[in-house]
Parts: C-alpha cells; sequence; structure tokens
C-alpha cells in the first residue's frame, strides 16, 4: 500500500488569507464572524457572515489575471499557489511530473457572483451585455483549471461539486488516486465565494440561517453563518516526500463516502454513520483510535443533534472521551470549501497538540451529548483526527489523518 | 373566520396533503405533521400574498409557531405594522 503524505496546505478563509494567519487565529480562539461588508444592501435575515476580508488580489494573482478569475476562483488559486509553494513542488520541472500529477478541486456555488453581476446588468440596469467572459469565470471547473494552467499540472484534473461536501469528497478522491498508483502527485480541495446578495438571500429564504451567530451544538443555536473561502493541498507519495527532503505535515489515512438517499435537506443518522465507520474501516482505525472529530457541526438544529447520534452510534462509549469541535463556529460555514478549510483546522490541531474551540456555545444542548471542546480550545496531544462533512442532498464525505 | 384566516388556510392546503376539515386556529404544526420544509414554503406563500416579512426561523419552528394561530397571529401583526 503506498502511503499518502499532505506536503502543502494553502487556505483563505475569515479568519486569515494565509495558514499562518488561521492558525493563529485557531490558537487565539479567534471570531471571524462579522457583519457583511462591502454590499449595498445586506438581507434582513443575515446578521453575520464568515467573509473573507482583506484579501488582496492582485497582489496574490496579478492584475492581468483577475479578469478571467471569479472570486471562487480566486481564493481557489491562492490557496493553491501557498500549498504548492510549501510543498515546494515544480510540476514544470519535468513534463512526467505535470502528466503524472492530478488537481480535483471541489465548489458548490462555483462562479455565482459571476451570474449575479450579469443577471443584475441585464434585469435591473437594463444594459443588454454581460461580462465577456462570464461563461468561463463562472463554470465549475474554473478554480481547477485555473490551478492547472498556473502550475503546469497536466494529469487527471475535474472539478466535484455535492454542496457542503464538495472539499472532502474532492479531497478524498486524490487521496485514492495517489494511494492507488494511479496519479503520484494530487492538489487537492475546495473553493467557494458565497458572501454576496443573491447567494445571501437565497440561504435566508431557506430559513435555516442564525439569528445572530454560529452556536455549534449550544442549546440555543438558531442556524448555520454563510462564510467562504478556501483550502488547498498537496499530496504526494510518503516515500517521494521522504527522497526529496520535504516537510510532511500530515498523512491521510481514510477517506469514506455514503449517501442518504433520503430527504434533501434533513439529515439521516444511518447514511452518516455509514460515511463514518467507512472511513474509520479505510483507515484501519478502531473507535478507540481516533482522538479528535473536526464536526461538520453547522450549527443548524437538524445537524448538530444528528451529529450526535452519528458520532455516538460509530464510537460508543468513546465518545465520552473523544473531543469533538466545529470550527464552523469561528470561520462559518465555507459549504464547497468547508471540507478544506476543516483539514487546515484538523492538521493545524495535529502538529499544535490542541484541539481548537467551539465558540459561542453558552450551554451544551442535551440532544449533543459529546465532549464538545468549548469556548477555548484544549492542549492535548493527539494522533489521529476525523473531519466530516455531510452535504445537503445527503451527499456525506469523512477523511482521516494522522499526525506525521 | 377572518378573511385572513381563510388565505392563510388555503395556502396550507395548497402546500401540504392536510385535509380542510383539521384546520383550525388550535390545530398544532406538529400534530399536523408539517414538515419544516413544508413551512419554509408556507412562509414564503403567505410573504408573498400580504406583502409582509415574518420573521420565521426553521431551527425555531416548535418553539415559535406552536399553532396555526400562532401563524396567524404572527401574520396579522405584521400587516397591521404595514397599515
Amino acid at each position: 500500500m503506498i502511503r499518502v503524505a499532505i506536503t502543502g496546505m494553502g487556505v483563505v478563509s475569515a479568519i486569515g488569507n494565509d495558514v499562518e494567519t488561521f492558525r493563529r487565529a485557531l490558537l487565539d480562539g479567534r471570531n471571524g464572524l462579522l457583519p457583511p461588508e462591502g454590499m449595498d444592501e445586506v438581507p434582513k435575515g443575515i446578521s453575520v457572515v464568515g467573509q473573507v476580508r482583506g484579501f488582496d488580489a492582485e497582489g496574490r494573482l496579478g492584475k492581468d489575471r483577475l479578469p478571467l478569475l471569479d472570486p471562487f476562483a480566486q481564493f481557489g488559486l491562492a490557496a493553491a499557489d501557498e500549498a504548492i509553494a510549501m510543498a515546494g513542488l515544480d510540476f514544470r520541472a519535468d513534463p512526467e511530473v505535470g502528466h503524472r500529477s492530478a488537481c480535483i478541486i471541489g465548489t458548490g456555488g462555483a462562479g455565482i457572483a459571476t451570474l449575479q453581476d450579469g443577471f443584475t446588468r441585464l434585469f435591473k440596469e437594463g444594459k443588454t451585455r454581460v461580462n465577456p467572459f462570464t461563461v468561463p469565470r463562472a463554470m465549475g471547473n474554473a478554480a481547477c483549471s485555473h490551478i492547472t494552467m498556473a502550475h503546469g499540472i497536466t494529469g487527471p484534473s475535474f472539478a466535484v461539486t455535492s454542496a457542503c461536501a464538495s472539499a472532502n469528497h474532492a479531497i478524498g478522491l486524490g487521496f485514492q488516486m495517489v494511494r492507488s498508483g494511479m496519479a503520484d502527485r494530487a492538489v487537492v480541495g475546495g473553493t467557494e465565494a458565497l458572501v454576496n446578495f443573491g447567494n445571501l438571500k437565497a440561504w435566508e429564504a431557506l430559513r435555516v440561517v442564525s439569528r445572530d451567530t454560529c452556536r455549534p451544538f449550544s442549546k440555543d443555536r438558531t442556524g448555520m453563518v454563510v462564510g467562504e473561502g478556501a483550502g488547498v493541498f498537496v499530496m504526494e507519495r510518503w516515500e517521494d516526500a521522504q527522497a526529496r527532503g520535504a516537510t510532511i505535515l500530515a498523512e491521510m489515512i481514510g477517506f469514506g463516502m455514503s449517501a442518504d438517499a433520503g430527504d434533501i435537506t434533513f439529515p439521516s443518522v444511518e447514511g452518516a454513520a455509514r460515511s463514518v465507520q467507512a472511513c474509520l474501516d479505510d483507515a484501519g482505525l478502531r473507535p478507540g483510535d481516533v482522538d479528535h472529530i473536526n464536526a461538520h457541526g453547522t450549527a443548524t438544529t437538524a445537524n448538530d443533534a444528528t451529529e450526535a447520534k452519528v458520532i455516538r452510534a460509530v464510537f460508543g462509549d468513546h465518545a465520552d472521551r473523544l473531543p469533538v469541535s466545529s470550527t464552523k463556529s469561528a470561520h462559518g460555514h465555507a459549504l464547497g470549501a468547508a471540507g478544506g478549510l476543516e483539514l487546515v483546522a484538523c492538521i493545524v490541531a495535529l502538529q499544535e497538540g490542541f484541539i481548537p474551540a467551539t465558540l459561542n456555545v453558552t450551554e451544551i444542548d442535551p440532544e449533543c451529548p459529546l465532549d464538545v471542546v468549548v469556548n477555548e480550545g484544549r492542549r492535548v496531544p493527539i494522533v489521529t483526527a476525523l473531519s466530516n462533512s455531510f452535504a445537503f442532498g445527503g451527499l456525506n464525505a469523512v477523511l482521516a489523518v494522522r499526525k506525521a | 373566520m377572518s378573511d385572513l384566516e381563510q388565505k392563510i388556510f388555503d395556502i396550507v392546503v395548497d402546500k401540504t396533503e392536510v385535509p380542510r376539515e383539521r384546520l383550525t386556529r388550535n390545530a398544532s404544526i406538529k400534530d399536523l405533521e408539517i414538515s419544516s420544509l413544508d413551512f419554509v414554503e408556507i412562509v414564503f406563500a403567505v410573504e408573498e400574498e400580504f406583502d409582509i416579512e415574518i420573521p420565521y426561523n426553521a431551527n425555531t419552528l416548535d418553539s415559535d409557531f406552536g399553532t396555526l394561530g400562532d401563524v396567524i397571529d404572527a401574520v396579522a401583526a405584521e400587516v397591521a405594522k404595514q397599515s
């Protein structure tokens, strides 16, 4: 079996537009959920968002490139640039390096901001033309394609979409490709740019957005907070990483997937539990081996109570001693990028021996009987962590990582 | 039965499979087995009908609206605010 090393990661988020800022924010328990900025009008039902702020698109990506980049592609490309630089890989060093590398990027909303701008021009402003690059900016594979173009990745490359599980599906597929020998390395992750008026109206309409802020597993939680950003990783064969003297951030050890085939929005205990169990089986882990779960933890009534049942069902009594956290309380629900941001959080947790806090919890809901790390992070050495993503549409994807 | 009540019941019948005769002010939303997604649709239709905004959050459905009467009162309050 080929072991898979993670040798690079990059992040753009409400709590930092690079890994070190994100790490510091998690260690400090910084809350990135604030009222939306830079919008002419904010939907009444939206109090705070996990908005990417102070992102220097021109500095990070170059002015020339921006006309072709929707914000979702900007975030994804910037995170990929950081991850690839961290890994110290040059995909153009030899054509074979490019050919043997995959790029898989998840997104839920893709270029929704570009479409919104076009529709605003047509239907609100009465203009007759839209941005000439509307199609290549908005397409779901735009972020993936720009990453391949920027870095010369010429092997299997595509985008995946499964709403809130998109990033985990993308990361898991890349992991399977490297582990199976189909590719030697993979650039994988998720990206999303959703803090715009039209999209916030859509979430408001579904009536699942929090009245105040994101309070995962808290008795007084009133829903999720829309976030955005990107989390991208470089994976490669463990032996290759060692041979070239790369710093290994963590080992990817398992991936489990399932579909509820139930309700389009309401999660299923049985379906989600199968994905967690599949991940443990894939990684060769027993329940007692897991030291930490970065929960899906959206702070909706339905998700958190269901997820608690899932964790209880799979881990039994070990759940009493299994610290769970939802970093969505800090960076919001980044939807198609969520699993990307949260895998960075997991790796930081492994590296630092520090489980980040679930912020804004006033009292743990008795419906969520878990060891939730509340309000302040917990210093504890951990070896193995899981990251859960349970998407609308009942599509579940769970990742397992081990300390390097 | 008021006109407003009548219109709301029409909407509930339209959006759910619940028979009209079961709809009363005292009927509990839980007992009528109206799902939270159906309720989202009902609220949307009511808001469109009366041109109002109802502060409804699916996460707190149980505590905010116990009966159809609670919905009717919330709509009446919003309609009164408008006029």
